[in-house]
């Protein structure tokens, strides 16, 4: 309990403990890992209806000042100058080595820049940021705004009873909308691969809008396991497991984040190393894999081709609830990349097969409008 | 006799001369959602306190512990087909397997019923 005690607290925590969450220690923060509705529940309920997740724990950064997209596309691979007001962008911060610090979204909220960082990052984010941007760039830290996604094919239904307008935004799309009353800052993304929204709302009303949106028939509170296997069904990244100081987007198969202009005019750090994957192609690739039978294969385990021969490894690993059986992701050679190829994990001392696979596992269900 | 428990949050009930093994209430709660069991072959033989089984649930893998020495007689086939059997009848028909023993005074080294409640009331 006395780790417990010395943890950062979320706006939402008392309601997590009302609740009945089973709280744990993640980046520093005290988090619900799950309800007791428990993992699988809460995975497939969000799948099926609406489900309501604290991610106060991630960073929100707004970025104010003349050049701040110039300066910020020297950090990121992404076109930030052709994102248009009100919408967002899926990015990364590489460093010199072409690898990745961060992921983030970036949004073009008018005035300023809005981004949203990984929670265990977000320190080092701030550092390197207030490092790179030069002079014109003003940094903000949003310390006082909690941060909520309502995901799931119910999500626009039951939050368009609150707000009328957020029927309208489309994925990755951000407007500023009071919802019952309250201001916040709308996005329609999220982390599960189902519709739905990220919603950023001051700390003092955080536990109000929060009792409010389950109080709706339709929704149920849902801890960091379920994300995290919904996440992984959805094929998305896990900072720290799938891509880190070890991994280029290239080799994360994150091509798309780079685009056209920027690869036709580098300037970001790493471009040199990136530039030439994307135009040699990389030895190592993040892949799907689906192992045959039911013994789930986690991060770490190692990957063998037909000979024995390691060619890779896990770097996330579990059990898909709607998928019903398990799911991985991970980088194998680039020989032996594509789908289709059967491959071999070291479980336990055992060597059991899988196979390389299309991602996502769970089809993506976003409303492009 | 009546039924044993480690402090591995396992159960055992020894009777005819063999160990039917188990986790408890307490341990599938503590694991929740349970997707995946790996038992041991038919035949193994296990050491106290040795690797016996994995226990997977969405989140993680798990070992299970042998209790006690002995070798394994029998194991519960249905867990493969319905994992979900360890959550919903833990201490009946989710038992993990059967073993023999090699030293049935080993059983007298693990708790009884009242003993292993106030053990988790301590935890």
């Amino acid at each position: 309990m006395d780790q417990q005690t010395e943890l950062l607290q979320t706006a939402l925590y008392d309601l997590h403990v009302e609740l009945g969450a089973k709280m744990v220690p993640f980046a520093g923060y005290a988090m619900p890992v799950q309800y007791p509705l428990g993992v699988k529940g809460e995975h497939l309920h969000t799948r099926a209806k609406a489900g309501l997740f604290d991610v106060s724990h991630m960073g929100q950064v707004r970025l104010t000042g003349e050049n701040r997209v110039a300066e910020l596309e020297k950090l990121v691979p992404g076109d930030i100058a052709i994102l248009k007001p009100g919408r967002t962008r899926y990015s990364a911060f590489t460093n010199d080595d072409g690898t990745i610090l961060d992921d983030l979204m970036i949004t073009n909220a008018g005035d300023s820049l809005f981004l949203v960082i990984n929670a265990a990052c977000k320190d080092d984010d701030i550092v390197h940021m207030r490092a790179n941007l030069g002079d014109g760039v003003s940094l903000e830290e949003i310390d006082d705004r909690a941060l909520m996604a309502l995901q799931g094919p119910e999500a626009a239904e039951v939050l368009a009873r609150f707000a009328p307008a957020v029927a309208d935004l489309k994925f990755m799309s951000f407007a500023e909308i009071e919802i019952a009353g309250i201001a916040c800052f709308v996005t329609r993304s999220g982390y599960t691969g189902e519709d739905g929204y990220e919603i950023s709302v001051p700390n003092a009303q955080a536990d109000a809008l929060a009792r409010k949106l389950l109080a709706e028939e339709e929704v149920e509170a849902i801890g960091l396991g379920a994300r995290d296997s919904l996440r992984l069904e959805a094929g998305l990244c896990l900072y720290g497991n799938d891509i880190d100081t070890t991994t280029t987007p290239v080799e994360g198969d994150l091509n798309w984040i780079i685009n056209k202009r920027r690869r036709a005019e580098g300037g970001f750090k790493g471009a040199d190393i990136i530039l030439d994957q994307l135009a040699n192609g990389a030895d190592r690739k993040r892949v799907g894999i689906k192992p045959e039978g039911k013994a789930p294969a986690r991060e770490h385990t190692p990957i063998l081709n037909a000979d024995g021969e390691e060619i890779g490894e896990i770097t996330s690993g579990g059990f898909g609830p709607t998928v019903d059986g398990p799911i991985a992701m991970g980088y194998v050679a680039i020989e032996f990349s594509k789908p289709g190829t059967k491959i071999d994990l070291m479980v336990r001392g055992k060597a059991r097969p899988a196979e390389v696979v299309e991602l996502p596992f769970a089809p993506h269900r976003y409303f492009r409008g | 006799m009546a039924k044993k428990f480690s402090q591995e949050h396992e159960w055992i009930e020894f009777e005819g001369g063999v160990a039917t093994v188990g986790i408890t209430d307490y341990a599938q709660q503590s694991l929740g959602d349970i997707v995946y069991v790996e038992l041991p072959d038919v035949g193994k033989k296990l050491t106290k306190d040795g690797d016996a089984a994995v226990v997977e649930s969405v989140k993680a893998a798990s070992d299970v512990y042998a209790p006690l020495d002995g070798e394994i007689v029998e194991i519960n086939e249905e867990l493969d087909a319905n994992p979900a059997l360890v959550n919903e009848a833990p201490e009946t028909e989710g038992w993990f397997f059967k073993m023999s023993l090699s030293d049935e005074s080993q059983l007298d080294e693990l708790m009884d019923e009242a003993a292993y409640k106030e053990f988790v009331e301590g935890l």
